[in-house]
């Protein structure tokens, strides 16, 4: 559409949302606003008054100031350069920032969010003579030790017989492939971050996204291309299980918004991912990450878009068929920046203040997870996991309710679990994964198929406890049939062995399945060899009392446990002969 | 400079006046009364046909025609190192009949985020001297730890004695407190001044006081004036500076009076919709830059309505800040001080700043051992009331001891009394002993164990 480059006058500035009149607009353009260029987006029109969202500080702009429309909807650059990167909400590297503006972030500067003077080694997959469709492959840059990036052909291309394409160093400016089609296209591509990039179909997922969190993987797993929400209180671990996955979820992509949250936490994550290795290459894993950080004291309008940015970024990678996990921290600060908006516009609220939108536009952005068969074929994955701050640590408010009528795995923060230093904090009788009839057959094929029963045996076990504890609370343990006693215990096992996990022991912070299956095994041969030896006649005070089962967590922080296994097993073993002769 | 004569409606704080020039966005502005009182405001919302200023004075005696005047430029706030030792007005103004401020520089007091690629990562333990801080809840240098109050507790001790004692062991580096006042009373701010001059601290201090009788919506400044002033200090003049903020419940509750004036959409309890991202302008502005020698370390004191932890400013503080001491009535009640309930506290930053090297390579896991032990005591101690203590079973009884034990000898202490780190630590060690040896070393390593259990300790 054509849109004139006349520029407008700003006629109100109120906070992050200023009315400009006189110039031509359409929703979602982004202006530059007031003699210092500020960047916005207009976000409605009313009659002749054009209303925008600044995404910057608007103190000291004042009224007569010029708008002018750069007729483009806010978009991300998209190409070689996004790994390792650390971004603010518009997707200007803070890197950069600091360059142009010092330690605080000031206003009025933009910065490209790819590097267009470096030099990336092109190779191509396709020749001369080769047909092209949208969004194929038709060359690759070794971005990262760990990531091949692939170079496509633009979705929205026309596509054709390939006329010029040659190996070489080239910045993601400079062109890369010419069609017959009369088209050319760089490394670098463009695309309006609210607009979902497209793929060919949408699949049901069947592999789970492999966590190395007992917890999720054990018991609440979420599938590659699923979505999930971690809503709990302050202090109830929200972040740490974010950051957990992040470090060690079996994605190939890994991209974190830190979204409205602590500019301290997001230093910890800078300081620690470069450090860290990714289990599956010995890679750093800052080379397979890209992060996000529009902290709660940067501008709101920024922090709406964050979100935005993150999530098209994953379905880029996507779309080369790689699996991709996003972490939202904390979508509850994206839905408060709506409100605060919203509120600007004087609309009428919804629930709690929220905007009458807040739904659909919880339910549009976890829609943009999914594995999909990608335009250059075979399959790809986005699976995001969203945390949920409720205020007062009440799920029953809106962004919680909507965003669990979404998602398919719900892990429930509880902080009465953190306040017990029981981590991961998560509570096993609210949460849950619809996932489970999907995943099983992974789990039957993949691991053991021991693995679904002694899952749902853990699950059992646990409920029962709960029914039971309800009696302990009134009558003490001892009033407990005998055998019951005995669940306590498993349950307690359950509880102290399988389901904590400490994430600042260097062994203990990844359990992968095979280590999980042992566990689960342990438990279960002790069980069965307790509720036996009751059945025998042996008290429980005997049997709570064998000494094997006292060096079970031995196995938790130990890498090579093996051996220790081995004992247990043999120890306990003997113990309870000893028991029953 | 123009004076307009056009003002055309006054509501609560806010005035509102008509056809004037083009006025910017936050501009300051005089307003200027028939008998030539000044007061000051700020520009709120702006446009060609009317501009709204909301003034941080009382509003008795404005009327249509009171002049104002935009002094084209926004709120900036002169600084100087000779600031320290000085009380101000929460406007800013000396009103220890000193003289003006010479300033240095002319500071923003709106400060700007810093970009987290700058933020150095805050690692040197503080110590307190108080043990359910320096012990289970460890404060470091560029945190922002609030404490969570309510009414009738203390907290202005608690908050004096950590700004009495606080140091980084080995650490001889210059240091400064910027003390803010928003809403409390004369009286508190008496004892918070006597305390100040009685140790010394007015030296390396800067005060803003403003009062409980002094203008609401001055209390929206105070906290950005004193934090503009320890910015300087600490990334200028290379301070440490530990700032201490109270009331910010009366700070929450002028931003909702100038919301309610606004006739804005409210959020939750009347507060309005921004104010999350209000508090974190001020609560983000702690922390520690890469390269630069100085720190901004926070802790502000709220009072949470009902001792309800859920109400909106203790909720969405608890959500910014890194952490949250929580001051408990039952403990205040059964006498003992300082009365803070270690279970729902916490210190996001903690592993940060201890372990080896930093502080002592057991602290962690003592840490967590002191924590559950607690905990499970506390919940015995429900069931006690049910069934009676001789229900319990003999590992219960131990934890249900362990709970008064904790109590009595790790939170309580005397107001003077400055515990090292290792003292805290020990006195954990030393209450483990009542403990079965099999639960110790569900959490903590047994090398740990021989270290440090008495019992192996000659």
């Amino acid at each position: 559409m054509e849109v004139s480059n006349k520029p407008g006058i700003l006629k109100r500035i109120a906070g992050p949302v200023v009315t400009a009149v006189d110039f031509d607009a359409h929703m979602y353009d982004v202006v530059r606003v007031g003699n210092e260029q500020l960047m916005g987006e207009v976000i409605k029109i009313d009659g002749e008054d054009i209303i925008i969202q600044v995404y910057e500080s608007t103190s000291g702009i004042r009224p007569g100031e010029p708008v002018t429309n750069t007729g483009l909807s806010l978009a991300v650059e998209l190409g070689p350069g996004l790994l390792t990167s650390i971004y603010d909400g518009i997707q200007r590297p803070l890197e950069v920032l600091i360059q142009k503006m010092g330690n605080f972030i000031s206003r009025g500067v933009s910065a490209p969010g790819l590097d267009h003077e470096k030099k990336w080694d092109f190779v191509p997959v396709v020749k001369v003579g080769d047909e092209v469709k949208p969004g194929q492959v038709f060359g690759t840059v070794q971005e990262t030790r760990s990531i091949l990036h692939k170079i496509m052909v633009p979705p929205t291309a026309k596509g054709g017989k390939v006329t010029k394409i040659e190996a070489g160093s080239f910045t993601v400016d400079e062109i890369v492939i010419e069609l017959d089609s009369d088209e050319k296209f760089p490394m670098i591509q463009r695309w309006p971050v609210r607009v979902p990039r497209p793929y060919v179909e949408k699949h049901s997922p069947s592999i789970p996204l492999l966590t190395g969190q007992r917890i999720l993987d054990g018991l609440f797993p979420i599938a590659k291309g699923g979505a999930a929400a971690i809503p709990g209180p302050f202090g109830s671990g929200k972040t740490v299980t974010q950051q957990q996955l992040a470090k060690w979820s079996d994605a190939d992509i890994v991209v974190y918004i830190g979204c409205g949250e602590r500019g301290n936490e997001m230093t910890e994550v800078l300081t620690e991912f470069p450090e860290l290795v990714d289990p599956k290459t010995g890679n750093s894993l800052m080379e397979r990450t890209t992060l996000i950080a529009n902290t709660s004291n940067m501008p709101v309008a920024a922090r709406e878009a964050s979100v935005y940015t993150g999530i098209t970024i994953a379905e880029y990678f996507r779309d080369m068929g790689y699996d991709v996990a996003l972490m939202a921290d904390s979508t509850s600060r994206w839905a408060e920046a709506m409100r605060e908006i919203c509120s600007r516009l004087e609309e009428m609220p919804g629930e709690e203040g929220y905007p009458a939108y807040l739904s659909s536009r919880l339910s549009e952005f976890y829609e943009r997870a999914g594995l999909v068969e990608p335009l250059s074929g075979g399959t790809g994955s986005v699976s995001v996991i969203g945390a949920v701050s409720p205020a007062g640590g009440d799920f029953s408010e809106p962004v919680t309710q909507n965003t669990l009528r979404i998602v398919k795995v719900f892990w429930a923060l509880d902080a009465s679990l953190s306040r017990k230093r029981h981590f991961p904090a998560i509570n096993w009788l609210q949460s849950y994964s619809l996932y489970m009839a999907q995943l099983a057959d992974y789990y039957d094929e993949k691991v053991s198929p021991e693995w679904n029963p002694l899952r749902a045996w853990f699950m059992e076990v646990l409920q029962k406890e709960a029914e039971l504890q309800e009696i302990v609370q009134l009558v003490g343990s001892d009033a407990l049939p005998e055998n019951e006693q005995i669940t306590i215990e498993v349950a307690r096992m359950i509880r102290e062995l399988f389901l904590q996990q400490n994430g600042f022991d260097p062994v203990d912070t990844y359990c992968d399945l095979d280590k999980q299956l042992d566990m689960f095994k342990m438990i279960k041969t002790y069980a069965d060899l307790a509720y036996a030896a009751q059945a025998a006649g042996v008290s429980p005070a005997q049997i709570l009392a064998v000494q094997a089962k006292n060096e079970m967590p031995q196995i938790k922080f130990t890498k090579d446990y093996k051996p220790v296994l081995d004992k247990i097993y043999s120890d306990m073993d003997k113990e309870f002969k000893a028991l029953r002769a | 400079m123009k004076e307009y004569k056009t003002v055309c409606k006054i509501a609560g704080p806010l005035v509102f006046v008509e056809k004037t020039e083009p006025v910017s966005y936050e501009e300051q502005v005089s307003l200027v009364l028939p008998d030539g009182t000044m007061k000051r405001g700020k520009v709120l919302d702006t446009s060609e046909d009317l501009v709204v200023v909301q003034c941080f004075e009382s509003t008795t005696g404005l009327g249509r025609d009171t002049g104002v005047r935009f002094l084209g430029e926004t709120f900036k706030m002169p600084v100087s190192k000779s600031m320290l030792g000085r009380i101000l007005s929460g406007g800013g103004k000396p009103i220890d009949g000193g003289p003006e401020i010479v300033p240095e520089k002319r500071l923003e007091i709106n400060g700007a985020a810093i970009n987290p690629y700058a933020r150095g990562s805050p690692s040197d333990f503080i110590q307190t001297g108080i043990s359910t801080i320096d012990g289970t809840n460890t404060l470091v240098r560029g945190q922002k730890l609030p404490i969570f109050s309510s009414a009738g507790l203390p907290h202005n001790d608690i908050a004096l004695q950590i700004a009495r004692q606080a140091k980084v062991p080995g650490s001889t580096e210059e240091f400064a407190v910027v003390f803010a006042a928003m809403g409390i009373t004369r009286e508190e701010a008496n004892s918070y001044m006597a305390d100040f001059e009685r140790t010394g601290a007015l030296e390396r201090a800067v005060v803003f006081l403003n009062l409980a009788d002094d203008p609401a919506v001055e209390r929206t400044v105070t906290p950005r004036l004193a934090l503009t002033t320890a910015e300087y200090l600490a990334y200028e003049l290379g301070y440490h500076v530990l700032v201490i903020l109270t009331d910010m419940t009366n700070y929450c509750e002028a931003l909702r009076q100038i919301g309610a004036a606004r006739e804005e959409v409210p959020g939750r309890r009347g507060y309005p919709g921004y104010m999350y991202t209000d508090l974190a302008e001020i609560y983000e502005r702690a922390g520690v830059i890469k390269g630069l020698k100085g720190s901004v370390t926070q802790i502000p004191i709220l009072t949470m309505p009902g001792d309800d932890i859920t109400h909106p400013i203790p909720d969405l503080t608890g959500y910014i800040t890194e952490g949250q001491i929580v001051i408990s009535p039952e403990l205040h009640r059964k006498g003992i001080y300082p009365p803070i309930n270690v279970l729902p506290s916490l210190s996001r930053l903690m592993n940060l700043g201890i372990g080896k090297g930093l502080t002592r390579d057991d602290h962690k896991k003592v840490s967590d051992m002191l924590y559950s032990g607690y905990a499970e005591g506390v919940d015995l101690r429900g069931l006690v009331a049910i069934v009676g203590k001789d229900a319990l079973s003999e590992r219960d009884q131990k934890f249900l001891e362990f709970a008064d034990t904790f109590e009595n000898r790790f939170v309580r202490q005397g107001a003077d009394e400055d515990r090292s780190i290792a003292q805290t630590l020990d006195l954990g060690w030393d209450m483990f002993q009542a403990l079965p040896e099999s639960e110790l070393e569900k959490r903590i390593d047994r090398d740990l164990i021989k270290t440090y259990h008495p019992k192996y300790r000659k």
